[in-house]
């Protein structure tokens, strides 16, 4: 926070405080981003830093605060006057329409009218100019995740920010992506433009930020120089607290549990991935990964091996040496699958169930139902059970499950599923927006699931995550799947490629069109 | 740019006393535009309050009118409420009950003799799978081709009822009923009699209490029912957990158009005696309402059934006594639902008044200290 001798600094919030009703986001949060720094903010969820980026974009004010901008104390009332101001946002989740091209959707989102021709120009020009190669032409639905992202930079850019927000950019990229973006973002805030980032990935806010402010709680934390700082320093002044790693120690394989033989299908979703000839052999005793960008087939995959969407077009999927690519999900969880799916609240649970009977939507086998009648006494002491066994932070069982947080949420979840006494468990971003206490504990009940022999495949698009935990790894890119091969034979940069497949980033054949080839 | 001074809110949790208040804000919100509608017309209010809701069940006879016409609108809204807790939206117990009392009163009247005694039981039988065999039409489709089951049991809601038309203008009409379209009347074996003296009220609200405490039954403490509470709230939870998504539909359409069916059935051989146009004012439209302002719950759906009944002889006595038009009941039943609908918004959420949330200018003096 150490205030720069000749310049003003361009974005200054002082005690900022957001109340919400159950909670209290932002706590007297100070924050001062100065002339072409890359400021990181970081924390675990829930800590507030989307509160914080949602104040200073003007998409929620402050109960209490000041913003200065530049020197003058301003009120961001809502977006578009941050834009006047010269702040820019690029959004998690890109909200761009499928049917349209970029020009028309860049278009529909500048707050000035320019007809989409006059804009391609100007598109191609920032595009050059910032090593962004998007064509303005192209419709938006055939383009990858990365272009897409490559389109809401550009969006923002044509607006010459001042400031530009980058909620989590890396989620859905590539490592080469990753790395193009850092060159980018390197050139603007050389030419005095502030980036403020919002990460948790700590090893990438290390490679480029210059300041860190870590906030927990609602409160800053601290601030950082991240580039000399170790990553279990700031994973510390994030979490309040020692982060031990669970890697589990080699093991000998058992026989094969789950195993998917030239595995094809069409997806049900128009937009969707096709599968095609995926093998994969799931052992007893291990933890394979599935690496990939998302959108290149893991839902399909997924929901092809839960049952939700049961019949393939070709090959076959065993699950303990049964067949089972026709059975329903409840024939395949009666073979011994247990499956935690990437949506907790909707999917995963009932959000306005209680725990009790969300313990009941997948444990109706576990002794909570005699002749057709549910046993409230036995889906209670299960959900208690697991309450415990997982340290979920709740009230108590009759708690609805949309009262949790997400990461107690997916550990109660994990819970349910793992106390099922599965023999294969299949498992989607396991720690995908969970804070890092959390994300420890579900990676150590993976590990223990795996040394009782139990079958695990996770599919995870952090790559940290399937390098730690996974026996072996394979890479899903345009609903193929690479060859599975022991992680200690792999480098981050070769799976890297793999995700990248024909995919690339260049944007040779997109995804969708493959599909439909 | 003065800005409103109040503004909604998400509470943190759903309200429990909203959600139970909701119906009796939404009934007292109805009585203030009744009242409001009758000096209109150039009634006194309160009079015609009285005429409405309290003089049609002030005598036994009226009291048994009030169970007996909140017998059909019981059954019906059961059966509904079932599909809508499932996300099933059934909207033609209409086209069921009729279709229950086309078939309950054919046995009636044509196997009188050969059935026996046996021939009330066989009818209420026939009533109620002739109302399920009408609901299976929109379950085949819905789960066959995807079609909307709101718009098909609507539509079959008018097919029934010229089917009805049909056979009491042709094969079924009475030969010596002056050429009126209704059939004969059924014999007394095949009827349901009165409660007690001085009352038309049969049998068939006792069935439906009957069935109310079923429905309690299966909804709440049944692995059946939880299946289709979860479909309903959560229909990708309900797929992730291996629930059928077709059998909840039959089996929500099935118990709807069964209870309909039965609702159908137990009119012709009660109170009205035989087939004839006309065999029901509406309840299975007004079912719905019925089964919303009872929020879905069997306890709350026998007594909104209570209230709509009243709704119904409130209308026929002002229309008596005041020459009011029929369309009171209408506009009665209209005015409950859109409050109540109203209503429920404040389960979810709360109005703040702008002074409760401080200014963004925080160099401004506090007048309330921030809670810590």
């Amino acid at each position: 926070m150490s205030a720069t001798s000749a310049s003003v600094p361009r974005l200054t919030m002082r005690g900022i405080v957001k109340r919400y009703p159950t909670t209290v986001a932002n706590d007297g949060v100070d924050l001062t981003v100065r002339v072409g720094e890359i400021h990181a903010l970081i924390g675990e969820n829930g800590a507030g830093k989307s509160t914080l980026m949602k104040i200073a974009y003007g998409v929620t004010r402050p109960d209490e605060g000041t913003i200065t901008w530049e020197g003058r104390e301003v009120s961001i009332a809502s977006p578009a006057e941050a834009r006047r101001l010269g702040i820019g946002m690029v959004f998690q989740h890109f909200a761009l329409f499928e049917t349209l091209t970029v020009a028309e959707n860049i278009a529909l989102a500048l707050d000035e009218k320019v007809a989409p021709a006059a804009l391609a120009d100007r598109i191609r020009e920032v595009s050059a100019r910032y090593g962004l190669p998007v064509d303005p032409h192209r419709l938006t639905h055939s383009m990858s995740v990365g272009e897409r992202q490559r389109v809401e930079i550009v969006r923002c850019l044509l607006q010459s920010p001042r400031l530009l927000i980058m909620d989590e950019p890396t989620s859905v990229l590539t490592p080469q992506a990753v790395l193009r973006l850092f060159e980018t973002l390197r050139r603007l805030a050389g030419e005095g433009v502030s980036i403020l980032y919002i990460s948790h990935k700590l090893e990438e806010i290390r490679s480029l930020c210059h300041t860190a402010t870590i906030l927990r709680g609602g409160k800053v934390a601290g601030t950082a120089d991240p580039t000399r700082q170790s990553s279990a320093d700031l994973a510390r002044l994030m979490v309040g607290a020692e982060i031990a790693e669970c890697r589990p120690a080699p093991r000998e394989p058992g026989p094969v549990r789950l195993a998917l033989r030239g595995f094809t299908k069409q997806s049900w979703d128009p937009f969707g991935t096709t599968l095609r000839e995926v093998d994969l052999q799931v052992r007893s005793g291990e933890i394979v990964g599935i690496a990939g960008v998302s959108g290149n087939g893991q839902k399909e995959l997924l929901a092809s091996i839960s049952g939700e969407t049961p019949g393939c077009d070709g090959g076959s999927i065993e699950i303990c040496d049964t067949p089972a690519e026709k059975l329903l999900p409840a024939e395949r969880r009666a073979l011994g699958l247990a499956f935690v799916p990437e949506e907790r609240l909707g999917r995963g649970a009932v959000p306005a169930l209680s725990l009790a009977h969300n313990a009941l939507l997948t444990g109706a086998r576990a002794g909570m139902v005699r002749s057709g009648f549910v046993r409230a006494e036995a889906a209670g002491e299960f959900a208690r059970e697991t309450i415990a066994a997982f340290k979920v932070k709740c009230g108590d069982e009759t708690s609805p499950a949309e009262s949790l947080s997400g990461g107690n949420l997916q550990k109660f979840i994990v819970g349910r599923e793992t106390r099922l006494d599965p023999k294969v468990m299949v498992v989607a971003q396991p720690t995908w927006g969970v804070d890092v206490g959390a994300a420890q504990l579900i990676h150590q009940a993976l590990v223990d699931l795996r040394n009782r022999g139990v079958a695990v495949l996770v599919v995870s698009e952090e790559l940290e995550e399937l390098f730690t935990l996974c026996d072996r790894i394979a890479v899903i890119a345009q609903g193929r799947l690479s060859v599975l091969q022991p992680t200690e034979t792999l480098s981050v940069e070769q799976v890297g490629v793999l995700m990248g497949g024909a995919t690339s980033d260049a944007g040779s054949v997109p995804a969708g069109v493959a599909a439909h080839a | 740019m003065p800005e409103w001074p109040f503004r909604l809110e998400k509470r943190p949790a759903p309200s429990r006393a909203m959600r139970a208040g909701a119906p009796l804000i939404a009934a007292g919100a109805m009585l203030i535009t009744g009242s409001i509608v009758f000096a209109a017309l150039g009634q006194s209010p309160l009079g015609a309050l009285y005429l409405f809701f309290v003089e049609p069940i002030a005598s036994v006879y009226g009291s048994g009118e009030l169970l007996l016409k909140a017998t059909p609108l019981m059954l019906c809204a059961l059966g509904l409420a079932l599909g809508f807790r499932s996300n099933v939206w059934n909207i033609g117990a209409e086209g069921q009950l009729t279709m229950g009392a086309i078939v309950g009163g054919g046995v009636a009247l044509f196997w009188a003799e050969s059935l026996g005694m046996w021939v009330l039981p066989g009818a209420l039988l026939a009533g109620v799978l002739g109302g399920m065999a009408w609901a299976a039409i929109p379950a085949f489709l819905r789960t066959r081709f995807h079609t909307s089951e709101i718009l098909v049991s609507l539509m079959l809601v008018y097919i029934a009822q010229l089917w009805l038309a049909y056979l009491l203008h042709g094969s079924w009409r009475d030969p010596e009923g002056f050429n009126f379209p209704q059939s004969k009347a059924f014999e007394d074996a095949a009827m349901l009699m009165p409660l007690g003296e001085g009352v038309r009220v049969t049998s068939a609200f006792i069935m439906a209490l009957v069935l109310a405490a079923l429905s309690w039954i299966f909804a709440s403490k049944t692995f059946a029912g939880y299946r289709m509470l979860v479909a309903g709230l959560a229909p990708a939870a309900a797929a992730y957990a291996g629930f059928s998504e077709k059998k909840n539909i039959w089996l929500a359409l099935l118990i709807g158009g069964g209870a309909a069916g039965l609702a159908g059935v137990c009119e012709v051989v009660g109170p009205i005696g035989r087939l004839q146009q006309g065999i029901s004012p509406g309840y299975g439209f007004a079912a719905i309402i019925v089964a919303f302002v009872g929020r879905l719950h069997p306890l709350g759906i026998v007594l909104a059934s209570l209230l709509m009944s009243l709704l119904y002889l409130g209308g026929e006595s002002v229309q008596l006594s005041l020459q009011l038009p029929s369309a009171v009941t209408g506009l009665f039943q209209g005015a409950l639902l859109f409050y109540l609908l109203a209503a429920d918004l404040f389960v979810t959420y709360r109005i703040r008044t702008a002074r409760r949330e401080p200014a963004r200018r925080a160099a401004e003096p506090e007048a309330v200290p921030p809670p810590a």
